[in-house]
């Protein structure tokens, strides 16, 4: 009486013959570089190239700082409202949404404008001021997945009755977020960094309007210029994407199911 | 009900079901009759929601068959087989109105929109949920979803009403009314009745008849006066009802008698093939003894009291009266009379007639 | 007693929090409105004032000029197409995945898989299909060279709708699949069991039950791919350069070189855009509710 499994099988195949092929072809065409053989030396022309390595250790760097603003921005947040200030939850959760609605361009346009030479913080004005701009606009830009992984954490524990038996052993507010609810929740905040990470890493508007050598920017220039290089980046691009995706898998494997009260 | 003007409705023949290595389901025979209301009881895991399941087409059977009114239905699908169901978790569809549930059987049926209206009022007036017509299923109570649950499994009319542990998410209040409410509904409609539950309660206060399961067996099948009173099997008698066993020794077997810490008892009970010196099982229910002595409970033992436990209308009394036998027994909470203390010494007395011997 | 432990000074301790919280919350909100609402509103406000600052209609009236009239309409087919066919292969790809009896390393394959895909978007992505189906790719050589067919001279061409659109849907199917997934699970088995006691086939489940429980989710994620392929510019800004006239590249071009000679047609450019994904995510926001409703 099983119903049969060729169609489900079908669709499968179909799907990964769609999601594999233009891997496959990407990695062929990557070793093309030498006219007679298959090489690595796209790859190496890709990696020996100092531009390269600039602008990948820069963007890294502003990932770095993105993770950073927004774990200190967002977990006190995300806490309090769950546990203090319930009335502002609609607020908070309707504004970790907008970055959804405000597409990275739009929102771009508007710090050029709003943040130019002759505003009230005139930030595009100095390599620092732009360089914050940035990291603050990843921020923005990575806000609803940040949120949703620390709110889903807090979820997974009983944040009401840690803070209390914390408070009972007298603990300040401080010391609390510090060394109760941010270890707890330590596993959800890094996946929602490792998932910041892939989304900042090879952004290209908001770099490339805001004119910072990123490594977004800089493939985009590769692919003008170059042939197979393109590629080589498209295929390294593709394992940073799928290590930052692979670690947050791993990740879930540690993730506390259920606190102990709701067992 | 008189079984022997008995019209056969359902049969199972040496129904068996295996899972790659675990057989869940031995050798199941049964026979139902039209109308009947008849309970499979058992622990979780002792097959008889599969039983059920197999009953309905959810799952071929590994061995044996199913005989409906006459009709091998063995193999055929479950659309095909024009049962009702009810499922422990509602299971209405969360999409239609309760109108929509209820309907949705003589829909697929093809049945006219004016005799389905009027069916749909006819079920909801039975299961007492006139003018709920147009709520939705996140608007109910579990009660009222289970309700409308009934009311769509018997809107078309099934031949027989499967029932899978209908009552076992509901508040306990609840539960008590709306089996009162199911056995009525099935005796005003008459339809072939199977309903599983693990709630010995349940199964013992609406039930023409219960098939008793464990581990994959039918261990007993018979009325609730029977299989309480009259328990086959070991498991039975512990699992249907609290039960004390005496471990004893056969005295003289052609006198019925045993001895139970030196004392000798008379039973009832046929001996069988055992021979004096064996040891043997025996059960008492805990209202078959009583503290102190007692007309009509000849035999006797020495104790003392473990443990008083107060349950309201009745006080429980445990007494320990030597080697590994202790018995469980009820007396009636009287406010004019100090209860048994733990720790006094205590007589208890039984009839013989009361023991029954386990078949171990 | 120590002082900590005392029960008024618990209750202090917790009142406290009131305050707390509030300083606790204040850095956030006053980072999303100097670095989120406030530019956005003033790009909006940018949208209703002349050269000169003057309040004015007249950049709406502007933005019905044929190229930017073209670009709106390009993008809205590219963003329907990819919705469409992104919504209904990653439908068809879920149901297969979690309801077909596959192998259960099947699903949780698939369901990494597109974690990583939906993420893959961008510059890279259009390497990756220009290696695939530009014009020495891969599949557009093999297909020649095996099968005789020209995909270009048959009219496909990677820089164009039906290349962007096939480019696009490498991160609309995973997303679909992503968010479909969890709708799909909700689907109790009891649900078709209980239908088919009542006589309904598989077709029957699927169209009174399964599809219906299921709509709300399709359509609100539908909306959601909408929006996510409207404001996305890296992966056809890799993949064509500034050749293909959609809304973001036009604005993109804007913004680098005011190629519309004002910069305030740019901002009602801008809010155009906004209020298309914003009714589009209003759509996906409202649709989820009434899912998750029968979902209790």
């Amino acid at each position: 009486m099983r119903r049969s499994r060729f169609l489900p099988w079908l669709g499968f195949a179909l799907g990964a013959t769609y999601f594999l092929l233009p891997l496959i072809a990407t990695f062929e065409f990557s070793l093309r570089e030498k006219r007679d053989a298959y090489s690595f030396l796209a790859y190496a022309n890709v990696l020996n190239d100092p531009n390269f390595r600039a602008t990948f250790t820069y963007s890294v760097t502003v990932a770095i700082a993105t993770i950073i603003v927004g774990v200190v921005l967002i977990v006190p947040a995300a806490y309090f409202v769950r546990l203090r200030l319930p009335a502002l939850r609609p607020v908070v959760e309707f504004i970790t949404l907008l970055p959804l609605i405000v597409p990275p361009i739009i929102l771009v346009f508007g710090y050029i404008r709003t943040f130019n030479s002759s505003s009230f913080l005139p930030l595009t004005n100095s390599t620092t001021g732009t360089n914050i701009l940035l990291t603050f606009g990843y921020v923005t830009l990575s806000m609803p997945y940040m949120y949703r992984a620390v709110d889903t954490g807090l979820r997974a524990i009983d944040v009401r009755t840690l803070t209390e038996a914390a408070t009972i052993l007298g603990a300040g507010t401080p010391t609390i977020l510090a060394r109760v609810i941010f270890p707890n929740i330590l596993i959800s905040v890094l996946s929602g960094a490792f998932l910041s990470f892939a989304i900042v890493i090879g952004e290209f508007v908001m770099a490339s309007l805001l004119n910072r050598p990123a490594f977004g920017p800089y493939m985009q220039n590769i692919g003008a210029n170059r042939a197979y290089e393109p590629a080589a980046l498209a295929i390294i691009a593709f394992v940073v994407t799928w290590g930052a995706m692979g670690m947050i898998q791993l990740l879930a494997r540690f993730a506390p199911k259920t606190s102990a009260r709701q067992e | 009900m008189s079984m022997n003007m008995r019209d056969e409705f359902l049969r199972l023949d040496g129904l068996t079901k295996t899972f790659g290595a675990s057989t869940v389901v031995k050798d199941v025979n049964l026979s139902i009759a039209r109308g009947e209301f008849v309970s499979f009881l058992g622990p979780s895991g002792c097959g008889k929601t599969t039983v059920l399941r197999m009953i309905a087409g959810f799952e071929t059977p590994s061995a044996g068959h199913i005989h409906v009114d006459g009709r091998d239905v063995t193999h055929l699908r479950p659309n095909q087989r024009k049962i009702g169901m009810v499922f422990q978790a509602y299971a209405l569809f969360p999409n239609m109105t309760v109108a929509g549930n209820i309907g949705f059987g003589l829909k697929i049926a093809g049945m006219g929109k004016d005799e389905a209206a009027a069916r749909v009022s006819e079920m909801l007036k039975l299961i007492g949920l006139t003018g709920f017509e147009k709520r939705y299923p996140y608007q109910l109570s579990g009660g009222q979803q289970q309700r409308v649950a009934l009311a769509r499994a018997l809107a078309a009319r099934p031949s027989m009403l499967l029932l899978d542990e209908p009552l076992s998410a509901l508040d306990a209040k609840i539960r008590v009314s709306l089996r009162e409410q199911i056995r009525e509904i099935q005796k005003e409609l008459g339809i072939t009745t199977i309903f599983v539950t693990h709630d010995q309660e349940e199964a013992l206060s609406i039930s023409d008849r219960i098939m008793v399961m464990n581990a994959g067996r039918a261990d007993q099948v018979g009325t609730p006066f029977e299989v309480y009173n009259r328990p086959q099997t070991r498991f039975v008698a512990q699992f249907v009802g609290t039960l004390n066993v005496l471990k004893g020794k056969v005295a003289d077997p052609s006198r019925r008698a045993v001895q139970v810490n030196g004392t000798l008892i008379n039973i009832a009970h046929d001996l069988g093939a055992r021979k004096a010196g064996d040891p043997i099982s025996l059960a008492v229910r805990p209202e078959s003894v009583s503290l102190g002595s007692h007309e009509g409970r000849e035999s006797r033992l020495h104790g003392q009291i473990d443990e008083v436990s107060f349950l309201g209308s009745v006080i429980r009394v445990r007494v320990g009266v030597g080697g590994d036998n202790t018995l469980s027994l009820d007396t009636f909470n009287n406010p004019a009379v100090p209860p048994p203390v733990a720790g006094s010494p205590a007589e208890i007395s039984f009839s013989g007639k009361d023991l029954l011997v386990l078949q171990d | 007693m120590p002082a900590a432990l005392r029960p008024n000074r618990i209750g202090e301790a917790l009142a406290s929090f009131g305050s707390a919280g509030i300083l606790g919350v204040a850095p956030f909100l006053i980072f999303a409105i100097v670095f989120l609402i406030f530019p956005t509103l003033g790009l909006i406000g940018g949208a209703f004032v002349d050269k000169a600052g003057k309040l004015t209609l007249q950049n709406f009236v502007d933005l019905t000029q044929p190229t930017i009239v073209d670009a709106y309409v390009i993008s809205i087919k590219v963003s329907a197409a990819s919705a469409v066919l992104g919504a209904l292969v990653g439908l068809i790809l879920a149901l297969a995945v979690g309801r077909g009896g596959l192998p259960s390393w099947i699903r949780s394959t698939v369901m990494t898989f597109s974690g990583v895909a939906s993420n893959f978007a961008g510059i890279p992505l259009a390497f990756a299909f220009l290696a695939t189906l530009g014009r020495l790719g891969l599949v557009t050589i093999l297909l020649r060279t095996v099968f005789h067919f020209d995909i270009y001279r048959a009219g496909f061409n990677i820089l164009s709708f039906s290349g962007l659109t096939i480019t696009y849907l490498y991160f609309q199917i995973p997303l679909m699949v992503l968010i479909i997934m969890p709708a799909i699970d909700g689907l109790r088995n009891e649900w078709r069991e209980a239908a088919e006691t009542l006589g309904a086939g598989s077709w029957h489940y699927w169209r009174h039950i399964g599809l219906p429980v299921l709509w709300p989710s399709i359509l609100g994620t539908l909306a959601l791919l909408f929006a996510n392929s409207f404001g996305a510019i890296a992966t056809a800004y890799g993949l064509t350069g500034s050749s293909l006239n959609i809304v973001p590249i036009l604005l993109y071009a804007q913004i680098r070189g005011d190629v519309l000679h004002n910069p305030n047609l740019g901002a009602a450019l801008a809010l155009g855009m906004i209020v298309i994904t914003g009714l589009a995510n209003v759509l996906y926001l409202v649709l989820r509710a009434r899912a998750e409703r029968w979902m209790r």
